[in-house]
Order: structure tokens, then C-alpha cells, then sequence
């Protein structure tokens, strides 16, 4: 539950990694309401709150490029509220928000509304604006008109602007406001209305595939754009090796292009679907444990810049339709550093870089100016015990919507408290 | 426990040998009763059948009623298109329906590939896939395997090929789960684009080039191609793919094993298959009809006759 964090507050015995200047020191963080006021040797205040954080990692708040809070339209999914709710109790302080709501935000009125209504939620909301007007992938919305009114990207969310020129004209143009243009990688003619990863197992499922060429044709397309043009590219959810080469081969020719993967693309396969379970049908589609272990060498070797949740609620009555009619989309804030810790651990990352996909590199993307663990700044905190083993259960959700296959899962590393300004979250 | 080791008859991915065998099995006896001048058996008396249909399918539809009738079943229908059903009533209403209604037996036919796994976790009833989109089939297999049996009096050391559309086919998957669990050598034949990613993994064999099928086959089980597809680019016309994959009586003719030819119907005549093809002597395709009949009486009789009497 968030609760208002008043008074002084003492952190104890934590390991503060910050991970803006890459720094560990063992201290005590004193707030004193929502500021940090000193950092080091504290000694205990009669007044102040103690929080024991001996064995804990004490990290910056978490970043999200890429969430689907639902508001206006859908509030029957996700409102900006129970976003925000969820984003804490899964770490995030910033989320970035894509505009595929109902009407979609093309405008700068819209994205005004976005920033106005989540004034005085406990975290920051930055609205993403679309690339075309209604994302019809036509004509290009007011992009200029849209940054200055408070968005920090524009994308047309999961409707790829099939146009080349089109595109081409939006990386151009948006070059101006220095803001990166996403593009969801997908060729749809070549995805066939497949509804999972094309291979031997959709076959056997009897399902219709989308094959990974679907997405590495459109990512060697964007990529030729961005480099033809000079303008700067985000490509969201990675989700196959074949993308991951190509955004390798063009970024070490140092053309301006970021990438993200999501942790379900980290953790999960296609065979998840074994019993047509609609809640792990997402776009793209899980792959195979090949394009996992690709994905993570991406991470690993900076191919792929950070980690980005694409939390998509959806409601229970639309995942409980068959297998075709069911939304794509999954559920993530909640789960998305347990999962991507315990996989990437597992693959030999540290809890620090894991941090980094998390905070500083989603920052220097939206090139957001931030602060790390520092004095005299408002508390932007996490409180992380890097060993917890728990299951991920339906009570640790707090998003209005459960679509999440991984329920049942066990991860390793869980956030115990998440402080941003004079708010915080504590775990149940 | 019934007389199968599963409740329902999802798919033949799913269904053990043994029990693939005692339903071909099974099916010859209620061969038997369809030959007699009465051919009723009061053996599920009581039993509440829903025929649920979410496509048009006449033919498997006509088929399990028969049966059910026959066996003397309380039969309903009910057909319902699928755009209708989309739009309004999903899946999981239908299933808490038949649920309130409690049905003893559901045979459902969906477009959509995994709806019968999906209804069978929901519902009480026993549950037979008449065919969800194009994963599986289950019932065409085993009375395509019934028919194989019939012709060769076994099934295992044949090699079976598969002629057409395997990627948009209903009865592929199910018959290649069922004649490899048999036994059987399986090829597919087909236009490379048709055929699906990686289906050799299931144990069978691709070959594109129609006349080694044909020289290679015991027996050939050739699918209708869909009119739809035809001048989509997808399939480039009729007369190309009746000289590449058409199996035509000059092709026939060129071999001289006479080779057994099936078809689940309908027939297009003079596409994938020439009508005196179709009609000759080495065609058993109404046997696969008549068989279709007995082996969905063994199919709900087994499923359901020994679950009401509490075990064999």
C-alpha cells in the first residue's frame, strides 16, 4: 500500500549503489520530509523512524519506457492511479506511457491532460505522444506541439507505421525536439496473423505463427532509416536474435539507435502456451530459449540498452475469449525486476547491472537529467533484498488488471520499499 | 475411469496407442450393427449429447448424429456462427451454458486451435473435438486409420502420404499423430509454402515432388484445396496446381502399384483430385464415410457407456 512518509526516516546498514555515478558505499540515509539530508554516519535520532537495511541494497527509483496505463478509455483496465500504484510496488518512480489509449494522445491537449491528472500521484508520469495522427501511420501528429505540452518520445505504439516515408519524414522532423522516435518492429503482412512464434511448436499447436523475420525485417528497415537520415531510433520489445544481431552490427557503425527487451522476453518461451494459456499471448511473441539467451548476451554486451516492462492490462473477460479473440498483452510492473534479476543472475549479471537497465540507462535514452543517491535531493529510493526467494502471487498485484502468466512463478530478489518524495510503498 | 485412459478425445497428440487401437477396434463391432437391417443399440440410453457447432461442417455434423442416434443418445444441436459468437457470446458463456444444462457429452467444432482443451477444463461433461481450427481432428483420423485397417488389415510398415494444404488443413496434425503412433511411414506433399515450419519434427517426411509420392505410397490421403485460396497468390491457379500436385487418372496410370486413395471430403472434382479418381475401384472414400459413422459410435461409447456404469 502507498502511505505519505512524513517526519525523519532513518535507512540503516544498507549498501547504497548508485548507479548515475556507479558508486557503492555502505551508510545510513537520513530523510527528513521526502529530502535526503545527509548521507554517511547518522547517528539515531529520537525523533526519526528507523528502517533496518542490513543485508538490503538501497537503489535509486526505477525507470519505465514503455507501460500501458489506459487512461482516457479503457479505465476499466488500468487508470493512472492503479498504474501508479502498480509501478511502486514494482520499484518505478518514472514511468514513460504509451499512447494508445481511447482517443489515442496525437495532441498536445491530450498529453497535457496526461500530465495535469497525474500531477499528485506518487509518481512521475511522462506521456509519450504518437507519431501520426490517430496512429493511422499517414500523417504526422503535432509532434513539436506535443513535446513542448510535456512528451518525452513519440511512437505509434503496436501499429507500426508501415510507410517507409512516412517514417522516414517522423525521424527526420523529430530530430528537432531531440527526442527519440519508437517504432513497434513488425512487418504485418509478413506476421500472417500468426498469434505465437512461428516454429516446429506453433505447428504442433495448430496455432498460426509470426516469425521472428517479422520483426528483424522491420528492425534492418528503421535501422537503414535511422542511419540514412541521422535521426535517433528506440526500438521497444526486442524480442529475437536475429534483431539483436542487426542492432548490434549498425551500433557498433554508431548510428543513434537504443533498444529495449521486456523481462517476459528474458524469462519466458513459447512453451508456455502449451495449454493455449491466452494470459502469456503478448506481441511479439515469447520465443525460444535461443532468442532468450541472445536477448541477455544483447544486455550484456550493450547491444540492448535496457529493460522496459511493456505493462499492457487487460481485462479478465477479454482474456478469458479463445485464443484468437484474447488481447495481446501482458501484465509487468510488479514482476519485472524479481523475474529479470533471477534470470539475468542466473546468466551471470550482477544485482548493479541489473540496477543500471533499470535507472540510468532508460534515463540517458528519454535523456532524462537525473539525480543519483545524492543530499539535498527529494528521496527517489528503493530498498531491495537482493536474495529474497518468493513466489509472485495475485495479492502482490495492484494493478485493476491480473493478466500475468507468471503467477506461481518463484524469483529470486524483491523489493522491500520503494520512497519517492513523500510517498512510499512497503511490501506486505 | 472409463474404458479410455483419458476422459475426453481432445486429440490423438494426447491419446495413447492402446487406446488408438481399441477405438479402430471398437469401431469395427458398431460396423457390425450398421449392417444389420435395425441398427440401434440402446447402449447410451439416458446420455444427453450436444452437437456444438461454431462453424459449418454438414458432413461431420450429420456423422455424430448418427451415431449418437444409433446408439440411442438424446441428441441436440446447436449451430451458431462464428463472427455471432465473437461479437457477443464468448466461449467462457457457452461453456458455463452447457454447464447449467448439465450435458453429459459435448461435440464441439471450433475455428479456433485449442477452444476444445479450453472447454474440457470448464466443464463436467466429456468432451470431443469434431475439430478446433487446425490443430487437431481427432475423429476424421481415426476413421481414416479405421479405413487404412480395413483396406490392408493393418496399419503399421505402410507408408501413407498426405497430398495438399498442410499449413490451412484440419486433418493433417491428427492423422499424422495417429498413423505414426501406428506405425505408419508418413510423407507430406504439397506446395513448399503450404507445408508448416518444422513439421518434421513430428516424424514424418516432406517430398514436393508428386509422382515419387505416388510411386512411394501404399496409400494416398488427398486433401480438398480450399476455392478461397486459389487466385489470392497463394495458390496460383487451378491448372498449375492440378499438373504438380492434381492427383489426375494419367498420373495414376504412369504407376503401376495400384494405390489406395482416400479423401475427407467434400471433394473438389477435377482440382486436387479427378472425378474418375474419385470413383474408381482404388478409391475408398465412402468407406471412410460409413467407417466415420461406426467410429464415432465407438468413440462415444467408450468414452460414455463405461463411464455410466462406473468402470469396465
Amino acid at each position: 500500500m502507498i502511505a505519505k512518509l512524513s517526519g525523519t526516516v532513518l535507512l540503516k546498514g544498507g549498501k547504497i549503489y548508485d548507479p548515475y555515478a556507479d558508486k557503492t558505499q555502505r551508510a545510513s540515509i537520513l530523510i527528513q520530509n521526502g529530502f535526503i539530508k545527509k548521507i554517511g554516519q547518522v547517528k539515531s535520532l529520537k525523533s526519526a523512524k528507523i528502517i533496518d537495511c542490513s543485508g538490503k541494497m538501497i537503489t535509486p527509483g526505477f525507470i519505465d519506457l514503455h507501460a500501458h496505463f489506459r487512461e482516457p478509455g479503457r479505465e476499466d483496465k488500468e487508470t493512472l492511479e492503479t498504474g501508479a500504484v502498480a509501478a511502486m510496488a514494482g520499484g518505478f518512480t518514472r514511468v514513460c506511457i504509451m499512447p494508445n489509449t481511447e482517443p489515442p494522445l496525437d495532441n498536445p491537449e491530450s498529453i497535457r491532460f496526461i500530465i495535469e491528472k497525474s500531477a499528485d500521484l506518487p509518481i512521475t508520469i511522462h506521456p509519450i505522444g504518437t507519431i501520426t495522427l490517430g496512429q493511422k501511420g499517414k500523417e504526422l501528429a503535432e509532434i513539436g506541439e506535443m513535446v513542448a505540452a510535456g512528451a518525452v518520445a513519440v511512437s505509434d505504439d503496436g501499429l507500426p507505421v508501415q510507410n517507409g516515408q512516412v517514417f522516414r519524414y517522423a525521424l527526420e522532423y523529430a530530430q528537432k525536439y531531440n527526442i527519440p522516435v519508437i517504432n513497434h518492429a513488425e512487418d504485418i503482412p509478413l506476421r500472417n496473423e500468426g498469434v505465437m512464434n512461428e516454429s516446429a511448436f506453433s505447428t504442433r499447436l495448430g496455432l498460426p505463427g509470426n516469425p521472428d523475420i517479422s520483426e528483424s525485417v522491420m528492425v534492418f528497415r528503421d535501422l537503414e532509416l535511422a542511419e540514412y537520415t541521422g535521426g535517433s531510433i528506440h526500438i521497444p520489445h526486442v524480442s529475437t536474435k536475429r534483431s539483436v544481431d542487426l542492432i548490434r552490427r549498425y551500433k557498433s557503425k554508431g548510428i543513434k539507435v537504443t533498444a529495449e527487451v521486456t523481462p517476459h522476453h528474458l524469462g519466458l518461451t513459447q512453451e508456455v502456451l502449451h495449454e493455449y494459456d491466452t494470459h502469456a499471448k503478448v506481441a511479439p511473441p515469447l520465443r525460444t530459449r535461443a532468442d532468450n539467451q541472445a536477448l541477455i548476451e544483447g544486455l550484456l554486451d550493450g547491444t540492448i540498452d535496457c529493460i522496459a516492462t511493456d505493462h499492457a492490462p487487460h481485462t479478465i473477460e477479454e482474456k478469458e475469449m479463445d485464443f484468437f479473440h484474447a488481447p495481446c498483452g501482458m501484465i509487468g510492473l510488479e514482476s519485472a525486476f524479481a523475474l529479470s534479476h533471477t534470470v539475468l543472475k542466473q546468466a551471470g549479471a550482477s544485482t548493479e547491472q541489473v540496477i543500471q537497465w533499470f535507472t540510468k540507462n532508460p534515463a540517458q535514452i528519454m535523456g532524462f537529467s537525473l539525480h543519483g543517491i545524492e543530499e539535498n535531493h527529494p528521496a527517489n529510493l528503493n530498498i531491495i533484498d537482493p536474495d529474497e526467494e518468493w513466489e509472485f502471487k495475485t495479492e502482490h498485484i495492484h494493478s485493476r488488471s491480473k493478466n500475468s502468466p507468471m503467477l506461481g512463478m518463484t524469483f529470486k530478489g524483491r523489493i522491500q520499499q520503494t520512497i519517492y518524495g513523500k510517498h512510499s510503498f512497503i511490501k506486505r | 475411469m472409463g474404458a479410455l485412459q483419458n476422459r475426453h478425445l481432445i486429440g490423438l497428440e494426447t491419446t495413447p496407442v492402446e487406446d488408438i487401437q481399441k477405438l479402430i477396434d471398437t469401431g469395427f463391432t458398431f460396423r457390425e450393427v450398421l449392417e444389420r437391417p435395425i441398427k440401434k443399440v440402446p447402449s447410451l440410453t439416458g446420455i444427453n449429447v450436444v452437437n456444438l457447432f461454431f462453424e459449418n461442417s454438414t458432413r461431420t455434423r450429420i456423422s455424430f448424429e448418427l451415431a449418437e442416434k444409433r446408439l440411442s443418445a438424446d441428441v441436440t444441436n446447436f449451430s451458431a456462427s462464428f463472427s455471432s459468437v465473437a461479437k457477443g457470446e464468448g466461449l467462457k458463456d457457452t461453456i458455463q451454458n452447457i454447464h447449467a444444462m448439465k450435458m453429459d457429452c459435448v461435440v464441439m467444432r471450433h475455428p479456433v486451435p485449442g477452444s476444445c482443451l479450453q472447454l474440457s477444463r470448464f466443464v463436467d461433461a466429456v468432451v470431443v473435438n469434431a475439430g478446433d481450427g487446425t490443430h487437431e481432428h481427432p475423429t476424421q483420423a481415426l476413421l481414416d486409420m479405421m479405413s487404412i485397417q480395413e483396406k490392408f488389415g493393418k496399419i503399421k510398415g505402410l507408408n501413407i502420404a498426405i497430398v495438399g494444404d498442410i499449413c490451412h488443413s484440419r486433418v493433417a496434425l491428427s492423422n499424422i499423430y495417429g498413423l505414426t503412433k501406428m506405425g505408419a511411414s508418413v510423407t507430406l506433399c504439397g506446395p513448399p509454402h503450404l507445408i508448416p515450419v518444422g513439421i518434421e519434427e513430428l516424424g514424418v517426411q516432406v517430398n514436393h515432388n508428386i509422382d515419387e509420392v505416388v510411386e512411394w505410397a501404399d496409400a494416398l490421403n488427398i486433401l480438398r484445396i480450399q476455392r478461397e485460396r486459389m487466385g489470392v497468390g497463394i495458390i496460383p491457379s487451378v491448372r498449375e496446381y492440378r499438373d504438380f500436385f492434381g492427383i489426375t487418372e494419367e498420373r495414376l496410370n504412369t504407376h503401376k502399384k495400384e494405390i489406395v486413395i482416400m479423401h475427407p471430403g467434400p471433394m473438389n472434382r477435377g482440382v486436387e483430385i479427378d472425378s474418375s479418381v474419385a470413383d474408381s475401384d482404388q478409391a475408398i472414400i465412402l468407406d471412410q464415410v460409413l467407417n466415420g459413422v461406426a467410429v464415432r459410435m465407438s468413440i462415444l461409447y467408450l468414452l460414455l457407456a463405461q463411464e455410466e456404469e462406473g468402470g469396465n
